[in-house]
């Protein structure tokens, strides 16, 4: 490793520069699948993968916490919720009568790509307003614990009571109906 | 501090920069849009709506580390502090379109959002 | 013990009955008994942390022990209303006296109230009351004593109309209120002075003001704003405390149970005007003062007349208590800060003896309160006769019982006011007050306990009553005879002039040397006004010479009084007294009359006020209907007219084109904008997104 790759910091980018490129592959990759696979379990794995690169960034953008919270949470959590929607849900005589892309695949595709060209342009062409230089990463679990119950008590506290209030929402919508 | 901003991972000094993370946010929107609108399957659309709160996700964080938050006493963690809650609704969010999906499908068989149009005209 | 412990006593003083009050409120039906117990024990309790402070006060020899001040209400931007907390010796004093008369009133209830069909309310009434009196007590200002103030007034409301079956306990319920209320506009006004002037009510603030001369502009009719305000102030006590002419709600309030009458009517609430006067002693100017004393010895001598000739137990304690209350209130008005407060303790302890010793009696008499219906009792009810009379030579001003040192302080106090300023009326409404006093309590005694029974039926069934009821008799008229001994205010010296012991309150440390400096100039002003000599100091001869003279003077009329009374209401074997009260009756008729109709005060009243209502009324009718109602008439006419011009324009254009016109619009577009309403919700989606699109295309293009 020649000195050229070492800054001013002592910090050498060339791992993470490496990581992310390699990050983004999956991520675009996986994401791309997501969305377009035409069976739904593909997707769902897809977005597995998707979802750990998301993971990723987060641990490169200096903040590990939200890497274990993404993938606990998500990966853990929301995506096997998911899976469970699709076995109880799906109905394999159903899968093949109709495309699962529907008719307007290429309408919705040209809008999002509209769309996404629009923010594109906007990224770009904005003047962001910069830190002096680029912080080091560091360790930030114990101050986002100090952080939960200080200045961000309400936020907390509104959270579970709406954690709370979607558990009973499910499963009220979930109950057994009478027909 | 443009390079920082347009750095693109090529000088191994500098570490990939602001821009190409919203770009890959823009493009993990982008998709998550395409999927919302495309599939038919209303477990399809939860998919596409979980990668734009992983895109928002994303942008925030970027933000945050670029933006100058960090180091300013108010806005300090204020990055992962937003992740954490967006994370928290998503899990809500997901939970709830679940239990409205099973409802669904109790009440019509099916899960096909384009076979599902009582509130046409 | 120290004024950390002292402040967490008074929180609980306050916020015990309150809590069990309003447990009562909600569970009184549900916990055994209504909860009687449980409101008696919690009175107990706050008379123990009540005798802590007191003995403590006592202890300590300062006079200031406690006075924390909070924010409390934000007026405006600027303004605070600030609460605050105040023990000093006074209040440590007034503490005791109404948890004390409130702990034996509650238990002398559960005798008295046995069966009663609202007898959990009525306990509740009883802690409300307490809670109000407690914190009227310990507020260190005028914003929170007026609120308590209005708090007792409501539960004496609540409590003479207990039995609101009754017509006449219901309209003295009322009467009471109003009444009441009536001095409370005077002090409403006089509070928004305070507050006008002085932007504070604490009392230390008022205080500071009254030196710093803030109060001392031009008001209107000639006064300053502190005459103003101090008058205004003390209506409303003259309302509390029923002095003349607001006193014809205090004889009626008797329609309430008689524990409330001792609790609420003798001991402690109307005491309350007479707390806030002397409180606010060295607020009030010279003018002011004179206004008091002169009302109190008015009242004293006229209720105590009304007195003489009342046959029902009951009123005659009730003027009576007027009587003394103007007492109080002109002792307070000739500077006698020690005098009135010290009777005002003396006095609460007697009279609620008093009471509740009618109580007994009238209770013992199946609910008969004419005394011509009495007679004889002492032999059926031996300790109710002992306790009751040991109370009535405290009345009277018999050493050695309490009510002597108090009065005679008083009567020394106004003897050496007149002295040294004149207005001699005062001295003769004090002394004939004593005698008359003296008098028509001999002549209660008598009827009741004294003499053969006039009424044999009830006086069979009469008979000594339960423990709980006697109990607090005992405790009581055990204090009416050593409660004076004790020289509760020995601190200061009797023999001082009151002015120089104002002084020497507000020197003691209640106040910083500030508001001392403040009561002297203030007084100083009396006595230029009154040409005495201020130099008053603690050798005053003239106040020494004053003392004694008022003290031979008063064991001699009250010894001349209970003499007439003997000789007039204490049959001899043949049944007759030696001179016949009938006889003198008919002799003095007119005389009679008017003191039997109690100077025909209700009937002048309802002469002068209602009647007056009613005549404004009428006037107003025959005007209302020959202006206004033509008034009206003509306007309904024009709005006619009107009416069919606007119906056209309605019909025509409002209708027409705009209303119906705008209703066919939306019903159009929404007819033909529903084709976009496919239920597909992909499609809407899409919509959105393009709808995105298009905006962001017209904000890029026209922005860039």
């Amino acid at each position: 490793m020649s000195n050229e790759l070492i800054n001013a910091a002592g910090q050498n980018w060339v791992g993470a520069n490496l990581a992310f490129w390699f990050i983004t592959a999956v991520v675009v990759g996986s994401a791309t699948m997501a969305a377009f696979a035409r069976n739904i379990v593909q997707a769902a794995y897809a977005l597995f993968f998707t979802l750990l690169g998301v993971a990723g960034y987060f641990a490169l953008l200096g903040s590990s916490f939200l890497a274990i919270t993404q993938v606990v949470i998500y990966v853990g959590g929301i995506l096997v919720l998911l899976m469970f929607g699709v076995l109880l849900t799906n109905r394999p005589l159903q899968e093949r009568t109709h495309g699962e892309l529907g008719r307007y695949l290429i309408a919705a595709i040209a809008g999002a790509v509209l769309l996404g060209g629009v923010l594109v342009r906007v990224v770009f062409s904005t003047p962001w307003k910069m830190a002096p230089a680029p912080a080091v990463p560091v360790p930030e679990t114990a101050a986002i614990g100090r952080m939960l119950v200080g200045n961000y008590l309400l936020p907390l506290e509104l959270a579970g009571m709406l954690l709370l209030l979607c558990l009973l929402g499910a499963a009220y919508l979930v109950r057994r109906q009478e027909r | 501090m443009n390079e920082l901003v347009n750095s693109w991972g090529l000088n191994p000094a500098i570490p990939v920069g602001l821009n190409a993370y919203l770009l890959v946010a823009a493009i993990l929107f982008v998709l998550g849009l395409i999927a919302c609108m495309a599939r038919r399957n209303a477990i399809g659309i939860l998919i596409g709506v979980e990668l734009i709160i992983n895109a928002a996700i994303i942008n925030f964080m970027a933000f945050w580390r670029f933006g100058g938050s960090q180091t300013d006493g108010s806005g300090a963690l204020v990055g992962p502090l937003f992740g954490v809650f967006l994370i928290l609704l998503a899990a809500c969010e997901a939970a709830v379109a679940l239990a409205i999906l099973l409802s669904l499908y109790f009440n019509f068989g099916t899960i096909e959002v384009d076979s599902i149009h009582q509130m046409e005209r | 013990m120290n004024d950390q412990l002292v402040l967490n006593l008074a929180c609980v003083i306050f916020l015990l009955p309150l809590a069990c009050f309003a447990l009562m409120a909600v569970f009184h039906e549900r916990i055994p008994r209504h909860g009687d117990w449980l409101a008696t024990t919690a009175l107990g309790v706050t008379l123990a942390c009540a005798i802590a402070i007191f003995v403590h006060a006592a202890m300590t020899g300062r006079n200031l022990l406690v006075n924390v001040t909070f924010d409390w209400l934000p007026l405006g931007m600027t303004n605070m209303l600030k609460g605050g907390i105040l023990v000093d010796r006074l209040t440590a004093v007034m503490l005791v006296v109404v948890t004390l008369v409130s702990f034996l009133v509650h238990l002398f209830s559960v005798g008295y109230m046995a069966g009663d069909v609202r007898y959990g309310r009525y306990y509740c009434g009883l802690l409300l009351f307490t809670t109000s009196m407690l914190g009227l007590v310990l507020a260190n200002n005028l914003i929170y004593l007026y609120i308590f103030w209005e708090l007792v007034g409501l539960s004496s409301y609540l409590l003479i109309g207990h039995w609101f079956e009754k017509k006449s306990a219901s309209d003295a319920a009322i009467k009471a209120f109003i009444t009441t209320r009536l001095g409370d506009v005077g002090m409403f006004i006089g509070l928004m002075i305070c507050y006008w002037k002085v932007g504070s009510l604490q009392y230390a603030d008022l205080f500071a003001a009254v030196q710093n001369g803030v109060l001392s502009g031009q008001g209107f009719a000639g006064y300053d704003w502190q005459t103003l305000a101090g008058l205004g102030i003390f209506f409303g006590a003259m309302g509390k405390s029923a002095q003349f002419p607001l006193h014809v709600w205090l004889p009626d309030a008797m329609e309430g149970p008689t524990p409330v009458s001792a609790l609420i009517h003798a001991a402690t609430m109307v005491a309350a005007g007479v707390y806030l006067t002397g409180r606010l002693l060295p607020f009030f100017s010279p003018p002011t003062l004179i206004f008091i004393a002169y009302i109190g010895g008015i009242t004293a001598i006229f209720a105590a007349t009304i007195a003489l000739v009342q046959d029902d137990i009951k009123k005659v304690l009730a003027y009576s208590t007027v009587s003394q209350l103007g007492y109080m209130i002109m002792a307070l008005g000739v500077g006698g800060y020690v005098s009135g407060l010290f009777h005002l303790t003396t006095h609460a302890m007697f009279k609620a003896c008093l009471f509740l010793g009618s109580g007994a009696v009238i209770h013992a008499m199946h609910h008969e309160q004419s005394m011509s219906q009495y007679g004889g009792l002492r032999h059926k009810m031996p300790w109710t006769a002992t306790f009751y009379i040991m109370a009535t030579l405290a009345l009277c001003g018999v050493p050695p019982f309490a009510g002597f040192w108090s009065k005679d302080l008083i009567l020394g106090d106004t003897l050496a006011f007149t002295m040294q300023h004149g207005h001699w009326f005062l001295v003769v409404a004090g002394f004939g007050t004593a005698f008359l006093t003296a008098f028509y309590m001999t002549r209660q005694v008598f009827l009741t306990f004294f003499g053969a029974p006039r009424n044999e039926h009830k006086f069979e069934h009469a008979h000594e009553v339960a423990w709980q009821m006697l109990l607090p008799l005992v405790i009581l008229g055990t204090l009416s005879l050593v409660g004076g001994l004790g020289g509760w205010f020995e601190k200061y010296n009797p023999k001082l002039d009151g002015i120089t012991q104002i002084k020497a309150i507000a020197e003691a440390g209640y106040q910083s040397p500030l508001v001392a400096t403040a009561v002297a100039a203030a007084h100083q002003v009396a006595a230029a006004a009154h040409e005495g000599a201020e130099g008053a100091g603690e050798h005053n001869p003239v106040v020494a010479q004053a003392h004694h003279t008022a003290m031979v003077l008063s064991i001699v009329l009250a010894f001349a009084g209970i003499g007439l009374g003997v000789l007039m209401y204490r049959e001899r074997k043949n049944g007759k007294a030696l001179l016949n009260p009938d006889a003198l009756a008919r002799a003095f008729r007119p005389v009679y009359v008017l003191l039997w109709n109690k100077y025909f005060f209700d009937e002048i009243y309802n002469a002068v006020f209602v009647e007056t209502t009613h005549i404004a009324a009428r006037v107003c009718a025959v005007f209302d209907r020959l202006v206004i109602d033509s008034v009206v008439n003509f306007a309904g006419l024009m709005g006619k007219v009107g009416a069919f011009v606007v119906d056209m324009l309605d019909r025509l254009v409002v209708d027409g084109l705009m209303v119906n016109g705008s209703a066919r619009a939306a019903g159009f577009m929404g007819n033909e904008l529903s084709y976009a309403q496919t239920g597909r919700v992909r499609q809407y989606l899409l919509l959105m997104v393009l709808g995105i699109l298009a905006l962001s295309g017209v904000v890029l293009v026209l922005i860039k």
